[in-house]
């Protein structure tokens, strides 16, 4: 290992590649997320997840970051490194210490922008832009912000003990619960319930799911921190468990239907991603593989209750990651080996109050993010409605938000000369 | 016997659907058309491409009746296709000069009467 505060070529080198990876995660999630909409609605949707490489993105550079992780106090940093002053090219102690601080706040970026992204899957088809990029831009800052400090920054639940190893409680949980009290503020979809909604293009959601995996390797392996023995655990976990979440989960569905269907492997590799998040770097591949495979069960049942409740959390962001999140975090506790991870042991290493702190950590995370995406939403829906109205929503959002379509067919679609454009009246004056 | 064709929103197909199931209307075939009804044009940008767009999608209902059938029909797609919004469509009633069914060579009135209902 080199002295801690001097800069490492493979450290660095791992952990440039890892945050190339993790980036590509949110616009894949687009896809994933687009896949399972209709096609009026495909535009609208993806970009609710590149939408937060932009608005977030900055809002995370400018102030997020520093309240997430500079010390601070136990529930949230301070601004000293708002704007970037301070994230330099230096290492930056304890959090990254071989590689340049900067490469630590852009790697934690991407871990913000996805979990902002995850949200929008709770509330498609039905938002209205404006109050939503006024809400991922506020929302990396005052819900994430906070979380990422309780647990990561050095804050009450980080002292507690709590292990996440990459963001099983701050990002999954967190989203989860984030998507579910959006879906509660914006309401159903005008025909949920009577009509069904399906997906437009599975063939984007395995895409979709595909390069989530590839990204995650990033995801996981990255938040060790350096080219290490646990970045190759993590890394390892990250390959073996939706592997296993796979074949449960298209068993499940095989007993279930008779059939194993596509939108259930795309969405299983998912569900076993989220599982071994917070488990990657702390439990041996064996119990890895093994929590992969349990951790399809609560979310595969919880996603067919959904199905049938009152509540439209459209793609199941809170069956998929609060549920699969909570499962993995509870799970850490359980099969945590400290021989393998150099930290902590788990309920069957012979440290049962593990199991105690893990579940404080999801409550905790649970509850905050819940009732803070709440109210962040009611107050921008005091300024601004978020919720489209019927016939935006019977329109569709590409045509009636962006004034774009995903397949045009240029039927009946009249040019509009550049020369005209602009003046007043051009457009009534041709017609 | 009556050709019923009735251009409606595309969003509100299952609505007509379940309006035309009530009162028993079993037989029909829909397909996608575009058209324009009056409604606003919708301006879409491609960079520096500017189009307004004044073909809507709708969706275009053919339903062979017998007479007594006509009214029932025409009352369950209004109803159930109605926004009161410029676009909502139209219901046209044709005469018909001939069906038979494909299946039994049946003609008229027997070949627009499902199977099992007299």
């Amino acid at each position: 290992m080199p002295p801690a505060g001097q800069l490492n070529g493979a450290d660095l080198g791992w952990m440039l590649t890892a945050t190339a990876l993790v980036l590509l995660m949110t616009p894949a999630l687009g896809f994933f997320y687009g896949g399972l909409v209709g096609t009026k609605n495909v535009l609208n949707t993806i970009l609710m997840s590149f939408a937060t490489l932009g608005y977030s993105l900055v809002a995370w550079a400018l102030v997020g970051y520093s309240l997430a992780f500079s010390p601070g106090g136990p529930l949230a940093g301070d601004l000293r490194w708002a704007l970037l002053r301070g994230v330099d090219l230096t290492p930056s102690q304890p959090l990254g210490p071989t590689i340049p601080h900067a490469v630590y706040m852009a790697f934690q970026a991407t871990f913000a922008i996805i979990t902002t992204a995850l949200v929008s899957g709770g509330i498609v088809g039905r938002t209205r832009v404006k109050p939503y990029l006024a809400f991922i831009t506020l929302w990396i800052v005052v819900i994430y912000g906070p979380i990422a400090h309780w647990v990561w920054g050095g804050g009450w639940l980080g002292r507690l003990g709590a292990l996440d190893f990459a963001g099983g409680t701050v990002v999954h949980v967190n989203a989860g619960m984030a998507a579910l009290a959006a879906a509660l503020v914006l309401g159903n979809r005008t025909n949920y319930g009577r009509q069904a909604f399906l997906p437009g293009n599975v063939p984007y959601a395995l895409l979709g799911a595909a390069l989530l995996w590839f990204g995650w390797f990033g995801f996981n392996a990255g938040s060790a921190v350096a080219a290490n023995q646990y970045a190759a655990l993590a890394f390892i976990n990250t390959f073996l468990a939706p592997g296993a979440c796979m074949l449960v989960w298209s068993l499940l569905d095989l007993l279930r239907t008779g059939k194993v269907t596509a939108v259930g492997v795309a969405t299983a590799i998912v569900v076993g991603l989220v599982v071994i998040t917070p488990a990657s770097g702390f439990v041996p591949p064996l119990w890895g593989l093994v929590m992969g495979g349990i951790g399809a069960i609560p979310s595969y049942y919880v996603m067919l209750w959904r199905a049938q409740t009152r509540v439209d959390e459209s793609l199941d962001v809170f069956a998929a990651h609060g549920v699969g999140g909570a499962t993995g975090a509870i799970l850490t506790g359980v099969f945590a080996v400290k021989a393998w991870n150099g930290v902590q042991d788990g309920l069957i290493a012979g440290n049962p109050h593990q199991v105690v702190v893990q579940i404080l950590a999801v409550a905790g995370v649970a509850a905050y993010s819940f009732a803070g995406t709440f109210v962040l939403l009611k107050l921008i829906g005091a300024l601004a409605v978020p919720r489209a109205s019927a016939q935006e929503e019977a329109l569709g959002m590409d045509a009636t938000q962006h004034g774009e379509e995903a397949y045009t067919s240029g039927e009946g679609a009249i040019l509009v000369l550049p020369e005209l454009e602009g003046s007043p009246g051009a457009l009534e004056a041709r017609a | 016997m009556k050709l019923i064709v009735a251009i409606v929103r595309p969003d509100k197909v299952n609505e007509v659907l379940e309006a035309l199931y009530r009162v028993k209307v079993r037989g029909l075939s829909l397909s996608r058309v575009q058209g324009h009804g009056g409604e606003l044009e919708r301006v879409e940008t491609y960079r520096g491409t500017t189009v307004k767009v004044e073909l809507n999608e709708k969706v275009r209902f053919e339903i062979g009746v017998s007479d007594h059938f006509v009214q029932p029909t025409v009352r369950a797609i209004m109803s159930a296709a109605r926004t009161g919004e410029v676009g909502d469509g139209k219901i046209f009633v044709l005469p018909v000069e001939k069906v038979y069914r494909i299946r039994t060579g049946e003609e008229d009135t027997a070949a627009v009467t499902p199977v099992g209902v007299e």
